[in-house]
This record gives structure tokens, sequence and C-alpha cells, in this order.
């Protein structure tokens, strides 16, 4: 079975990543969701992004 | 007398829907002339340079600070709109307190390990990483952020494919997957029609007609606008047919999409050619006449679309095309209850309008509607300039004006740069119904009204206070006024009470329709009798 096949079959947990309001939707309906409290890398500085992933790899 | 002043918070990150909600309060606000709310991003440093409220702190600023800039009639007016901040943000604080909230990805699969679906809304550039990050944690995807190369898209559904996961996005608003509606989507029933859709209202609209009928949703997949162009192959529908094809409870499969590629259009229909489960195509505006196949049925709108699914998930499992295709027209009254009433309703005002009210101001926000509408109104013979024309020589120079019969698509980048989409937020369309209200020329204002998940908490509510704003210390004949038709898409099921909404808008003298079909056929037959 594939993997789609398989999730159709399973409880959907949901990481949220983004608007919130997304995240209180499922919230409020019960949905298995954990919300990620994400902030922009490197406080948004695009050269710093680069220099950070650079390190990573 | 005008004062500018501005706060900044370091490093205190809000998103975008949350802000705007912010900004609606302040605005609100006496004294307060204009205001902006927002992180500091390169686009929103624009856009307050460009409503001349630049000032020295807002300069150096990043994408990770919060700022709050406003123009005032004096300036201690900034007290208020500090402490009303303060408040809004310990409200914010207080009601996420008590959940845990990892920073990260990693630390949100880690702290929950059974994770196998993320559904992911940030900013573009920051979407695809995130996106990848989930792929390779083998987590299906739903990317609901636009602003994404068609060669990142192309990377990421071959990663998907490649791992046999869902990639549904990039811009991908609507999906309910094992009943769960996600970002934009409405609380439809259970049932055995799966849904691949690369439009996003356009997937909510036939839902929604489905769930009317009686019948419901076993999967809706979406795969975002670009899915069937040549450069991205039909990955995510052709991964989505195959699993539908494969999955025991859905028997109809239903395909929305613009126009395909050829290619594409072409594997599509091999990939299905020999299934033993019926199909309900939905091109929209395109007839593919060529394909002869009893289980392959084509249709124009998407109203025929969730007609025609519903009743071949009643049908028996071997009945004929042409028995299916005469039996579906039967079918059409369920829906159509009030239509009959509404026109005569709608045709007898127009008969009380001044001779020189003649266009229609067709006002969406959902693209897929608009063109739902335009198609249906082409086939009376009825011409609308637009945005998002069905016909180039039709395109509107400039969306901000309308020409004659005019449909647009308030949701288009042009609208919405540095604003959020009217679905969420309705002040851009709230804005143009007041201006086509008062211009003498229009004789009908369509508009769709879109509720379920995601959406604004009122929408028809707030058509209804626009409406009463703009008839309020009009001074012309109570009679003069255009026609007003909202199409509601809605369950009885959704978050916004459905009741309430009919309500708010026929108490405003709205006429109420059910689909958008409905509402632009009554639209056709004042046309028609005023001869627009």
């Amino acid at each position: 079975m594939s993997e789609i096949n398989e999730l159709f079959n399973k409880q959907l947990r949901i990481a949220n990543i983004g608007l919130e309001s997304f995240y209180k939707d499922l919230k409020a309906k019960e949905i298995d969701v954990i919300h990620v409290n994400w902030r922009p890398p490197a406080g948004g500085n695009k050269k710093m992004i680069k220099l950070l992933d650079k390190l990573k790899k | 007398m005008m004062f500018v002043a501005a706060e900044i918070k370091k490093n205190t990150y809000y998103d975008s829907v949350y802000l705007m909600r912010v900004t609606k309060e302040i605005e609100k606000i006496e004294g307060v002339i204009s205001v902006l709310v927002g992180m500091g991003t390169e686009l929103n440093k624009e856009l307050v340079l460009s409503l001349d409220m630049m000032t020295q702190e807002i300069e150096t600023i990043g994408a990770n600070d919060f700022f709050v800039v406003a123009k005032m009639e004096k300036k201690d007016i900034m007290v208020e709109v500090l402490s009303k901040i303060e408040s809004l943000m310990n409200e914010q604080k207080s009601s996420s307190i008590k959940e845990y909230k990892p920073a990260t990805l990693e630390s949100a699969v880690k702290y929950e390990p059974l994770t196998n679906f993320s559904l992911i809304s940030l900013p573009g550039e920051y979407a695809i990483i995130e996106a990848k990050k989930a792929l390779e944690r083998n987590l299906h995807v739903m990317l609901f952020s636009d602003n994404i190369s068609i060669e990142k898209e192309k990377e990421l559904k071959l990663l998907a494919k490649q791992r046999g996961l869902l990639m549904m996005g990039p811009d991908c608003g609507t999906a309910i997957i094992n009943g769960i509606p996600l970002a934009f989507a409405n609380e439809v029933n259970r049932g055995s029609i799966g849904i691949i859709s690369a439009s996003g209202t356009g997937a909510q609209e036939v839902s929604v007609l489905i769930d009317k009928l009686g019948s419901g949703i076993s999967q809706l997949i979406g795969t975002g606008g670009r899915d069937l162009k040549d450069e991205i192959d039909g990955i995510m529908m052709l991964q989505g047919i195959e699993a539908l094809e494969k999955d025991e409870s859905t028997d109809v499969i239903v395909l929305i999409s613009k126009p395909p590629s050829k290619n594409v259009a072409e594997k599509i229909f091999s990939s299905i050619n020999s299934s033993k489960k019926c199909y309900v195509i939905n091109f929209i505006g395109s007839e593919f006449s060529n394909i002869n196949n009893d289980k392959i049925h084509f249709t124009v709108s998407l109203e025929e679309t969730a007609k025609l699914a519903v009743w071949l998930a009643n049908a028996e499992k071997t009945t004929r095309k042409n028995e299916a295709e005469k039996r579906s027209k039967n079918k059409i009254d369920k829906l159509s209850i009030r239509e009959k009433e509404s026109t005569l309703i709608a045709k007898k005002r127009s008969k009380n309008i001044s001779k020189k009210r003649k266009y229609l101001r067709g006002l969406f926000t959902g693209g897929t509607l608009a063109l739902e509408a335009m198609n249906i109104l082409q086939k009376e013979g009825i011409s609308t300039y637009s945005n998002i024309p069905i016909d180039y020589d039709y395109e509107l120079t400039n969306p901000k004006e309308s020409i004659k019969n005019t449909c647009v698509d308030l949701g288009d980048d042009v609208f919405t740069k540095g604003r959020p989409h009217p679905m969420i937020e309705p002040s851009i369309r709230n804005e143009r119904l007041i201006k086509e209200f008062n211009d003498e020329e229009v004789a009908i204002i369509l508009m769709d009204c879109v509720l379920g998940y995601g959406s604004h908490e009122d929408p028809a509510g707030e058509i209804a206070k626009t409406l009463a704003e703009a008839k309020k210390g009009m001074g012309r004949e109570k009679n003069d006024n255009p026609i007003v038709v909202v199409s509601i898409c809605a369950t009885d099921k959704d978050p916004q009470s459905l009741n309430q909404s009919v309500l708010d808008l026929e108490n405003e003298g709205i006429i109420v329709s059910f689909s958008t079909a409905q509402a632009t056929r009554i639209v056709a037959k004042v046309l028609e009798t005023i001869g627009g």
C-alpha cells in the first residue's frame, strides 16, 4: 500500500507552520495538531541565512 | 496637523493574519488616520514609504521585528494605540500559553513522533525550506504559501513522488483529508466521492454542492494551480488519481482544473482510461469531446460537476453514460428550489430601476467562481470584462475600474499585494462594493460569499453591513438601486452560521443563491429583461 493510501487509513497528526489561525481552527475541532512557533532564521537577514546554510552543509 | 509615530518590538514575530486583526482594531480608534502594523520585511517597509510614514527606526528593522506606525490627528493618540496593542498581545499570549509550541519542525516531530502531515503557510522563501524538511521526514505536505518558483515546485513534487507522499501546493488553499478540512475548506459529509482539484474555491463549491445533494466526500486533494502545466507534468494529480483508484472508500473521482496542457491531459486520460471507477472532469470552460469512454464524463460548470458526481455515486456501477446524463438533469431541482422565485423577484425589481442602469458588476473573492459566472454568461451571449478574462478581447487594462459588464477576481495579486486576501479580510471588496453600488450605470451586482474554515468570521455580515452603509445618505429614489445577488458557498455545518448569514443578507434586500451557477442564471435573466 502506498504512503498516501496508508495516510487515508490513519489518524491525521498535523504540524502547522505559519498562520496560527489554521492551527486554532484544527484545535477547535479537537484534531491532533501541534503549532510550530516559527521565526525567520537569522532574524530574516538573507546574508546571514546563506552563511548559516553553508555552515550546515 | 498630522503626526506620525512608530513603535518597534525587536525579535517579536507575529503571523500576517494576526497582524491584520490588530490593524483592524487600531483603525477603529478615533483620530487615527492610517496605520500599518507588521513585521519589518522589505515589502512592508516599501508600503510604509509609499504611505509617507517612514521613520528612522523603521528603516533599520528586519523581518523578525514587529512595528506599528500610525498617522494621527493628535500626537497623544499614540498612547491609546500602544495600550490597545499591548492588550491585544496579552490576549494572544493568554490564549496560547497552555500548549507546547516548539520552535522548529524537528522539535515538533520529536515531541509528537506520530506526526504524519504538515500544513505550511510561511512566506514563500521560507516555506520551500520547511516543505523540503517535512518531506525528508516522511510527512505529507499541504503548502498554502504562494510566491514559489515553478522550478522549486517541481523539485518538491518530485521529492514527494519519490517518497510516495502528498505534496499539495504550492498555493494550495483547500483540502479535506480523512474528513478534516484544512486551510480554506467547508465542513462536508463524508461519502464516496473523491476530488482532486487545482482550484481551491472550485473544490469548495463542488464539495459544498455534493453535501447539499445528500452525498459526501472521501478525500479532497488539492494540487496547487500550476500542477497541470507542462513544467509540473501533473505530478500531484496523477499521484492523487493512483491513490483514489486504490482507495476502497472512493467510487467516483472528480477532477477540477483550468484546461491542462495537451501532454498532461493525455497522461491523465491514459491513467484513467482503463479504470473501473467513474470520473467527472471539469476542465473549467473547456470540453474534450474526443474521449469516448463510458466511465469518463466531462462537465462545463461546477454545479453540473457536483450533480453528475452525486448521481454517479448513487447509480448502479454499470449504468451507461447517456443514461447518467439524462437522469442527472432530473436532479437539478433539489438545488434550484428557490431559483424560480428569486428570478421573478429580480426581474420585478429590474423594472423599477432607471433606464440608465444597464450593467453587471461581479465582485468575486474566488477566481474559479468568477470564471464559472463568466462562462455561464457567455453561453447566454453576455460577454464580461475581467482581470481573468475568458476572452482576451475583454481583458481589463485597469482591474480597479470596471467597464460595462465586468466580473473581477479580487483575490488577484493586483489587489492583494501587501493586503490580506478578501476571503480573510473583506475590506478590498467592501470598498469596491460601495463604488459599484454608487455607479449610476450599474443594474446588478453579483458576489460570492464563501464560508467555512479559514474564511472571515462573518463574510455575509460584512456584505450586509457594507450595503447598508452604501444605501445610507443616498439622495436618489429608494427603488433606484442596483439589484444585489449573492451566491453563498457553505454547508449548515460550517463554523459561521449559514442560516444567520442568509438572514443577514436577505434583511438587506439581497437575493441569495446557493450556487454560483444559480446566481448567474438569475443575473442573466435580469440583463435580458433590461436589455443590458
